[in-house]
């Protein structure tokens, strides 16, 4: 009777990107007591094999996609684009790790052990076709982000961003489950297919006014988490006091998974009642852009600057939601590639030029650069030029197929409004430009180190990402149409 | 039929008794006992509800655990200065505004009934022969078997996470 | 055979009772037949007959929260056993597979934090923390 009941083989190998990532970050919390500290480096090396390894298995199972686990996780085009971001941004979050762990003389395994697990979450959400294992994987996930964000306990910053990141993110979590419980009680359900089903069929068991109310409170989980205004107010505080790697992490990986599951469950379940949501979204959209960049303009911290700068960003892809197209979804999906490459770089710069102590973090700090450090300012300028939106970079393209997705389905305003915008966001991303090229070498670009492996690596690879995404968008763009249709 | 009715009130009073001591007491320890007691009596409502699981976890976890940890971080913070601080702030008015919004959508339901808010068919079924424990058991080891086992990690993240940020200098 | 809800659980009902009588009956017991003496020594906390120094609240060691923390998530580990004892007869060697997994992983969390000297109160154990 319950034969059928074990997973086969084929499902197993489905999970195995999160296989892989759990074994090794079970074997690094069990290791780290055992190994003393002259082996700090060994969880770097082993955790970027990891992440290749399991990239490599997130690309091999998507020859045979389906479902599995009972229809918990469903293995597509879509699950298997995020998967790759985010196993990619954790590869690129370890890199700088290696000499700001040493710099700041903090611990490895736990950091590593925990960063592994926070990307299995991530993982497990952007492959969740239901809703108790998206709960589950973004718990995983916030939790082991929380810990991060505090990693460096002598910090009373770092102490202030983890406290006040645990606080909301678990009243937003709470929100989010709210929502869940409702779904279930109405349909009896909580496979997003059949939610979507029971909403289309008007087999509710109660009033549909409820499955607005259901998600309007996910809309509030899953904003906190993205960072979309009004739930925006954590980002630059917890930016600023987490340690600077873990910043760009958290702007870039829990980003684009909450993205996703926002858009798998607002466009498959939740898509029926799409006219009703969208003017929730709209707003968001342009509060998020309007908000960001507005207060990025007086911000003289480069850590809030890039914060604000993420939370208009957020509402950058929040307009692609309220596009409800396939378009929109591709183009979201291409704009969280690009933002990944762009926003991590442009943070791993930022940790290289802080120093110890994170000491130099305002945005005069990076005058002289150019002279200094040419081949670091050159790549800083890639990436903020594409973080404004110049074409053959990435965030071009990004920005452009949103906006088209957004022509698309009527929404001129919120168009008109975003590129407007954008303009605006030109303006503090230039004056970091101006400032490294233009003015004579500060107390931060004269006392800056020489680049280590790592961090070159860090910075070569997102700016390399970010040129090819500008300069070749078609593949990306290919897939990310095809992968971005939910409903079959 | 009496006998419930009797058990639910008992419970209920109970509940609402609990919960106006933990905001009104000063000494956060009294706070504390009197939320266990609060605790207990959501945990025989539970019962009345034949959800015996929720039962169970409502007296291990929530009674048990969480109220250990609360005293223990009672026992961290600073008792006297506690006790002397204004037991009303300025957000009260948000407060009742919240109060005032949980109570609306309480009388709504109240005034709307039973048909207020009906559950989908399959989710509502209670007395089916196979107790609450069997069926919440049999889904969560067969259908649920990958979010089950996923729990675990999340528990370990949690461990992790804990000695990390509890312990001064690993 | 019980017939209804409320008859099934009398038993537990009838034990809860009693119990709340015995312990009224013994405060009231040595309440009625207890010899009273208040005077301020009397009423002063008993500390194995040393005069009592300082406040009893005193803020505790973070150790103890640690401690709580820990309790509660293997409380929660615990709890899963629950449901999976009443179907093991069942499922027989799948439910059995399952939980050893689950174990297994819970197992590696407590290894760790046995190995990392959270559980450790003396000196031995602090002295384990810092690493050389």
């Amino acid at each position: 009777m319950y034969a059928s009941l074990v997973p086969t083989s084929a499902e197993m190998i489905r999970f195995l990107p999160e296989l892989i990532l759990t074994v090794v970050a079970t074997l690094f919390m069990v290791l780290d007591p055992l190994l003393g500290r002259q082996s700090r480096h060994v969880y770097g090396h082993f955790s970027i094999l990891a992440l290749l390894g399991a990239m490599a298995a997130a690309v091999y199972v998507y020859r045979d996609p389906g479902a599995a686990f009972s229809g918990m996780l469903m293995v597509d085009g879509f699950a298997t684009f995020f998967r790759v971001v985010v196993i990619g941004v954790g590869i690129l979050t370890v890199l700088p790790s290696y000499r700001y762990l040493d710099r700041e003389d903090a611990e490895t395994g736990e950091y590593h052990a925990l960063l592994l697990f926070s990307i299995v979450g991530q993982c497990v959400m952007v492959t969740a076709n239901e809703l108790i294992m998206i709960f589950i994987g973004l718990e995983i996930s916030s939790i082991a982000s929380y810990v991060l964000a505090g990693y460096l306990r002598d910090d009373r910053r770092a102490n202030e961003a983890a406290l006040k990141y645990f606080l909301l993110g678990s009243f937003a979590t709470a929100f989010f489950l709210y929502g869940v419980a409702l779904i279930y009680g109405m349909t009896g359900s909580t496979n997003l297919a059949t939610v979507r089903r029971a909403i289309l069929g008007g087999s509710l068991g109660s009033a549909p006014i409820f499955i607005g109310v259901a998600a309007a409170l996910m809309f509030v989980g899953l904003g906190f988490k993205v960072s979309g205004a009004p739930f925006q107010i954590w980002a630059p505080d917890v930016y600023q006091g987490a340690p600077t790697p873990v910043a760009a992490f958290l702007s870039a990986g829990p980003k684009a998974a909450a993205f996703a599951i926002f858009l798998r469950i607002f466009l498959t379940a939740f898509q029926p009642i799409g006219p009703g949501w969208e003017p929730l979204v709209w707003v968001s959209a342009l509060a998020s852009m309007t908000l960001g960049n507005f207060a990025a303009l007086t911000q003289s911290n480069i850590k809030r600057l890039l914060a604000y700068s993420s939370i208009a960003h957020a509402g950058y892809v929040l307009v692609a939601l309220a596009a409800r197209s396939n378009v929109g979804t591709a183009a979201a999906m291409f704009y969280m590639a690009a933002y990944a490459f762009m926003n991590i770089g442009a943070f791993a710069v930022v940790s290289h030029l802080s120093g110890k102590g994170e000491r130099y973090l305002k945005v005069e700090d990076f005058a002289g650069l150019g002279a200094k450090q040419p081949g670091t300012a050159a790549l800083l300028s890639i990436f903020l030029l594409s973080l404004i939106g110049v074409p053959l970079t990435g965030g071009f393209f990004g920005k452009f197929y949103i906006f088209k997705a957004a022509l698309d389905s009527h929404l001129v305003w919120l168009t008109v409004l975003g590129l407007l915008n954008s303009a605006v966001a030109a303006y503090y991303y230039l004056r970091i430009l101006v400032m490294m090229y233009m003015r004579e070498p500060g107390e931060a670009a004269s006392r800056i180190q020489p680049l280590t492996p790592g961090l070159r690596a860090a910075l070569v690879l997102p700016a390399l990402g970010t040129l090819v995404l500008g300069i070749f968008p078609g593949w990306v763009l290919d897939f990310a149409g095809r992968s971005s249709v939910f409903v079959r | 039929m009496l006998m419930d009715t009797i058990l639910f009130y008992l419970f209920a009073a109970l509940v609402l008794g609990g919960g106006i001591l933990t905001i009104t007491r000063r000494n956060a320890v009294h706070s504390a006992i009197f939320l266990i007691l609060s605790l207990l009596g959501v945990a025989g409502l539970y019962l009345l509800q034949s959800a015996e699981f929720l039962f169970a976890v409502q007296i291990v976890l929530y009674v048990g655990g969480i109220m250990v940890l609360f005293l223990f971080v009672i026992m961290l913070v600073n008792l006297d200065q506690a006790a002397k601080e204004k037991q009303f702030n300025r957000q009260w008015t948000v407060a009742l505004a919240c109060a005032g919004l949980v109570g609306a959508e309480i009388f709504y339901f109240l005034a709307k009934g039973a048909g207020a808010f009906q559950l989908a068919k399959g989710t509502a079924e209670a007395n089916t022969g196979m107790g609450n424990t069997e069926r919440l058991a049999d889904a969560l080891f067969s259908q649920y078997l990958l979010p089950f086992e996923i729990a675990s990690l999340l528990l370990l993240v949690a461990v992790v996470g804990s000695v990390v940020m509890a312990k001064k200098r690993i | 055979m019980p017939t209804s809800y409320a008859e099934t659980y009398f038993p537990v009902l009838l034990q809860a009772v009693i119990a709340m009588a015995v312990a009224a009956g013994m405060l009231g017991a040595s309440y009625l037949l207890g010899k009273r003496v208040r005077n301020r020594v009397k009423d002063m906390p008993y500390e194995c007959g040393i005069e009592p120094t300082g406040s009893a609240r005193e803020r505790f060691s973070v150790k103890f929260y640690l401690v709580g923390m820990l309790f509660i998530l293997f409380d929660i580990e615990a709890i899963f056993l629950y449901p999976w004892a009443v179907v093991y007869r069942e499922l027989k060697m799948f439910a059995f597979l399952e939980m050893l997994v689950f174990i297994v992983l819970i197992l590696s969390g407590f290894f760790y934090i046995w190995k990392k000297g959270a559980l450790d109160w003396g000196e031995t154990g602090e002295r384990r923390f810092r690493k050389p």
